[in-house]
Formats: structure tokens, sequence, C-alpha cells
């Protein structure tokens, strides 16, 4: 008697940031149309990606609504945990499980994570700051919520390219010769995807509103203090944190840091060039 | 005779001076702190073999006007609060890489 068997479609997108391609399987055809639709520009045509997600979606909770997300190493895995998502990462294998509710924010939240596992042992690091390519340079614009990062995005004028508003991808250069700034799909209060390029980061700028539009020099240990400050890094691992300080050590001895206090309009931009 | 009380460095944090300032990110929380002049000097010296006696002797006292011992007291506090932060090792013992203070950071 033949035995009967449950046949279970997959469908699978690749989703890159930074150029690293995550492969995310799904059972769930509507759940892979709004990923398509979530991280349109960062879809890649490969069929294969450097990481494999697989998602299984769940109604469950997995803690309580206002915690905020946790993540744990344990035998040579990564655990990840905030109400809407449950996932554990394995380095060795590139794989991931997830257990999630059917909504992008969950898988933002797993992507971020692993990009930040994955860019701490590249030299790299995940920055809370909107970035732009202007002259074929790119420029970050870091600062805490209410510091601007929306106001300078949204006033770039049109010979920028708008990488992020919210969290850039910062990486040094496969030469080592400097760091290099990519788009991102992580969106802040501007909603709007960055693009899906790169370019070389001439500049980091600490942002300040004002009543005048100024470029002020920044003390190195500000310019330590303040990049740490944010970067995004959510493991409680010596080894990570010991590459991630060192990595931001190196970024403030390379790319130049400034203060920039600006008057909300678009004549801040006639100062980054 | 009084305790003597050895500190050393947290294998589980990361630091760099960066100008005149110690920086210094601790695994637990992924906490930066910066620390201040005495502070630094503590922590520069904090070998695991040179008791705090010692070190408040010959790298504070000698750097800031204060009597060995208000100086003594205000660095076995300021180690306390350090361990507390996970920046420093603390033991009444010699601190080795197989000292138990050491040994409990690995389990």
């Amino acid at each position: 008697m033949p035995e009967l068997a449950l046949q279970v479609e997959h469908y699978s997108t690749v989703i890159a940031v930074g150029g690293v391609a995550v492969r995310v399987n799904t059972t769930d055809s509507r759940f892979l149309e709004l990923l398509e639709k979530r991280y349109s520009g960062f879809v890649s045509a490969k069929q294969t990606g450097e990481f494999e997600f697989d998602v299984e979606l769940v109604e469950s909770t997995f803690a309580k609504p206002w915690t905020e997300v946790s993540v744990g190493h344990h035998s040579g895995r990564w655990f990840m945990q905030r109400a809407d998502f449950r996932a554990e990462w394995n380095p060795a294998t590139r794989t991931a499980t997830i257990q999630q509710n059917a909504n992008a924010y969950s898988m933002d939240a797993v992507l971020r994570i692993v990009h930040t596992l994955v860019l701490a042992k590249q030299g790299g690091f995940l920055l809370h700051s909107a970035s732009a390519i202007r002259n074929g340079k790119a420029f970050l614009f870091a600062g805490v919520s209410g510091a601007g990062k929306t106001t300078i995005s949204r006033l770039a004028p049109a010979d920028v390219t708008l990488l992020t508003d919210e969290i850039s991808y910062v990486r040094l250069s496969d030469e080592g010769e400097g760091y290099v700034a990519f788009g991102t799909p992580f969106t802040g209060e501007l909603a709007k995807l960055g693009e899906n390029t790169s370019a070389p980061i001439a500049a980091l700028y600490l942002l300040a509103k004002g009543q005048e539009n100024r470029i002020e020099p920044v003390a190195v240990a500000d310019r330590g203090r303040e990049l740490l400050a944010n970067v995004l890094f959510f493991a409680e691992d010596p080894e990570l944190v010991h590459r991630v300080f060192q990595t931001a050590c190196d970024f403030i001895h390379r790319v130049p840091v400034y203060r920039l206090t600006f008057v909300p309009d678009a004549r801040v931009w006639e100062m980054i060039r | 005779m009084s305790r003597k009380l050895y500190v050393a460095r947290s294998p589980r944090i990361a630091a760099r001076k960066l100008g005149e300032e110690m920086l210094v990110m601790a695994a637990q929380g992924s906490t930066l702190f910066t620390l201040n002049p005495t502070a630094t000097i503590l922590w520069q010296a904090a070998d695991g073999a040179t008791p705090i006696e010692e070190i408040v002797e010959h790298r504070i006292c000698s750097e800031f006007e204060v009597t060995p011992e208000e100086a003594l007291r205000d660095a076995e506090a300021l180690a306390q609060d350090l361990a507390e932060h996970g920046i420093l090792l603390i033991s009444e013992e010699p601190i080795t890489p197989k000292s138990p203070v050491q040994e409990q950071l690995r389990q």
C-alpha cells in the first residue's frame, strides 16, 4: 500500500544587504510576497545565499510585549528572542531557524542581529545613523532619536543618493584601505528604503540641531564614545565585543569625524560635498 | 595584620586610551565606560600581582595630593565599583590565569 505523503510547497527569496545574501525559505506564499515587497531593491536575482533562514510562521508570543530583544550564545549557536519571534542562528552551518509572527518587523530584527554578528567578525558594524552618497563619497549622520537623521535625509537634494535614514551598514573595504557604507532596507521615520549601492566613507557627522549651520572638529575620545554609543550591538560575547570596539577605534582614526550643528533647512547640504 | 587585595583587568573587556581618556567596553551589557584619571591608573596597574596598597602608594599618592589612608579607602571602593561592572577582578590572593576568579569567568 503506498504511503500517504503531504506535499508542502516551499518558497524562497534572497535578500542581500551589504552584498551578503540571505536566502529566506518559507511555506507561505503570502509571507514570501510580503517579504519581497518589504525588501524590494534588496531582493537578489541569485538562487542561493551565503546564509539560509528557515521561517516557520506561528501566532505565539515568546516574551512579554514590552521586553527588548534578548541575544544569547550557547554551544556555538546564537539564540535571539522578542515577543514576536524566536530564532536560532548557527554560524558554523550558516543557517537560522526562525519562528515568528507573519510580519516583516520580526524578519527585520533577525536580519539586523545576524548582520551585526557577521559584520563584527568582518571588521564592520551597523550604525544608528543616516547615510547618503554625494559625488561618489558616502557621508554618515549619526545621532540618537531626535538628533536629525530623518530631517537631514528629507532635506537631501536631488543629486544625493540616500543609503538609509536610520541604520547604516559599515564595513572595511575588501582591500582593507578604508571603510565603505552600503545601503540598507532598515528605515526610520522616513519609511523609505535606502538605495542598494555603496561608496567609500568620506566623513562621519555627529548631528545636533541648532541656530546656525556649522561643522566642528571632535576630540578623539568623544569620537570614540559617540561612535560606540551609536553602534548597534546585541551580544554579550567578549570576543565580538572586543572586535567591535577595536573596529570602532580603527574607524575614528581613518575616517574624519565632525560635529554637524544644523538649522533644519536645505542649506545644510551646501556644506556636505 | 590587614588583608591585602589584588586587582586584575578582566579578560571580558576591551579598552583603548583615546587622547587623555581611557575607554573601556565591558562584554557584560556591551556597556561603555570612560575611566577617570584615578580609575585609569588603577586599571593600568591592575596586573593581579601587585597589592592595591602598593598601587596606591607608588602610583596614586605620587600623582594626587591625598593621604595614603584616604587614597587606599577610595581605591578599594573604586576597585569594588569597577568589579561590579565587570571591568576588574578582585581577590585576596594574587590573581593568575588559573585563579578561582578567572575560572568563574570561564564558566
